[in-house]
């Protein structure tokens, strides 16, 4: 497959690929509304499309390891971090959204909101989870924090995608379909990484020894 | 076998380094392209664009009809293209287009029970009984937007009054149609289809109460409950059932969708109350659609002066 491996000039390209069609949701919401394509409520549209945004990219981010280990394609791992920062940048769009028109940057009102109603919380609290990955992202802060370490703390990328799914869930009146859609796949791949760590070693471990001459 | 060396291919055969970096560059750009126009393809698809709308002009202006105390008149583009009505969509913006098509004649809306003279109206049955008239109500969603609405309507207690009810009547129950193949998304479960609602007699009866079959002077969309629905202009939009094929007088509080979805949430009365909050966000402001800024809910959405007397004594906070 020819695919599978890319020269230095193509994973460099790829990284653009990703990088402009990452842009293509923002540059389109800013041409709708620009041109007043948004609808009767902009305000709210806006709101929930930068929502909508933040959680397709963070679940698209966790579904990158998985869809490197299935299809071998090594140099998807660079594409991990873009999606994991444009998820956060929605992130912040959405939150900024949130207290800019509902709010009016009315603190005690916000302050409010959280205490009464967890989803707001949660919501907070995922882009509060999401913000020290975000600054954490960088080969340096990497090499600074250790392999080790930073995978640990890049776990909670997990939690960030479970909080986005439970948010959303809560918000919705009555049809749930879709955010139920985004519990499954967000599960799905942690089911996957779960496996990958725990299983698949011991499944190899097995096989070894059945091989190994008597 | 002649085998021929490496060396033998003529030169001119040799893919000159500026053709592969063209063909290349080719492939690039069309992946490029390629990928942008998939992803701005399936956000266009997911966030669908609101459909063709039909020209204002074929109403009124909405400067020929005054607004409650100078506030301006909702454009007819968004009343017709932002809709609650989820047996077509769940998707305020994308209802218009479901319900494009949706065939509301003819249409008879049965007014029975506890009543003297059960009747079975066609709309011009209806017409009949009161003549319909310009009201132009404010209306609040519980979801924290509004918008002023000009409606044409007959008074409900025109209609109910010439069914006769009896004086064990106390309620009202009122259904939408049920016909799935009509009204697409009732072959999901959403919602416990057929939508109903009620009203306390005496809120049915009161002058403020009307069943519109138009806006802006002309009938109504399939998006905004033609050919007939219910408006209770200070009670939140949920109220106002829509498509409506009967009206029952009762004797017990019937039961409402919303509140059967979620007791805590929607209750029975659903009066526009700033006081009381959604267990998911404030009431005490709301958007009205066309401006930017948050707006002051008002009690009774502005109409506790003719409606406030209907719940003297009563604790709204706990018959919200």
């Amino acid at each position: 497959m020819p695919l599978k491996k890319l020269s230095k000039s193509g994973v460099e390209f790829s990284k653009r690929v990703v990088v402009v069609n990452c842009l293509v949701p923002l540059a389109m919401l800013a041409f709708d509304a620009a041109r007043g394509g948004l609808g009767a409520n902009p305000l709210e549209f806006i709101t929930h499309v930068t929502g909508m945004l933040a959680l397709v990219f963070i679940t698209l981010s966790l579904a990158v390891t998985p869809v490197r280990r299935l299809s071998g394609m090594q140099w998807l791992a660079v594409h991990r971090r873009t999606l994991g920062l444009f998820g956060f940048g929605y992130a912040v769009l959405h939150l900024f959204a949130y207290v800019w028109f509902d709010k009016s940057f009315a603190g005690a009102a916000i302050v409010d909101d959280i205490a009464k109603r967890p989803f707001i919380a949660i919501g907070m609290a995922t882009v509060a989870i999401l913000a020290p990955l975000a600054l954490t992202s960088t080969n340096g802060m990497i090499k600074r924090l250790g392999g080790k370490k930073w995978r640990l703390l890049h776990r909670l990328a997990y939690v960030a995608g479970i909080g986005g799914v439970v948010h959303y869930f809560m918000l919705v009146k009555a049809d749930t379909r879709l955010p139920i859609a985004f519990g499954i796949v967000v599960g799905a791949l942690l089911a996957f990484r779960f496996a990958d760590a725990y299983v698949t070693p011991r499944i190899d471990a097995l096989r070894r020894s059945r091989v190994a001459p008597e | 076998m002649i085998f021929k060396s490496p060396n033998d291919i003529p030169s001119s055969e040799i893919t000159p380094e500026s053709t592969y970096l063209n063909r290349r560059t080719f492939i690039r750009t069309a992946v490029m392209a390629g990928s942008v126009i998939a992803s701005g393809a399936i956000y266009r698809g997911l966030t669908q664009p609101a459909p063709a709308q039909l020209a204002a002009d074929q109403g009124p202006a909405a400067t020929m009809l005054e607004g409650p105390e100078g506030e301006s008149v909702t454009t007819f583009e968004d009343i017709t293209n932002y809709n609650n009505f989820y047996e077509f969509s769940t998707d305020k913006r994308g209802v218009a287009d479901k319900a494009r098509g949706f065939v509301a004649e003819p249409w008879t809306v049965a007014v029975t029970g506890l009543c003297a003279k059960p009747t079975t109206f066609d709309l011009d049955g209806l017409a009949r009984l009161a003549t319909p008239e310009d009201r132009v109500y404010r209306m609040r969603c519980v979801e924290r937007w509004s918008m002023v609405i000009p409606w044409l309507g007959v008074p409900l207690a025109a209609v109910l009054s010439a069914v006769e009810p009896l004086s064990s009547a106390k309620y009202v129950a009122f259904t939408t149609l049920y016909d799935p193949s009509r009204m697409p998304n009732q072959k999901t479960s959403i919602l416990g289809w057929p939508y109903v609602e009620g009203l306390r007699l005496d809120e049915a009866m009161h002058p403020l109460t009307i069943l519109s079959t138009g806006l802006y002077g002309r009938p109504l969309l399939p998006q905004n409950g033609a050919p007939l629905r219910l408006v209770v202009p200070w009670k939140y939009g949920f109220k106002g059932i829509k498509s409506i094929v009967k009206i029952e007088l009762v004797a017990g509080e019937p039961p409402t969708t919303w509140n059967r979805e979620a007791p805590d949430e929607y209750g029975f009365y659903a009066n526009v109350n700033p006081k009381v909050d959604h267990p998911r966000w404030s009431q005490a402001s709301e958007r009205r659609i066309g401006e930017f800024g948050q707006r002051d809910t008002l009690p009774f959405n502005g109409y506790a002066e003719q409606v406030a007397g209907l719940y003297s004594g009563m604790d709204l906070r706990r018959s919200f």
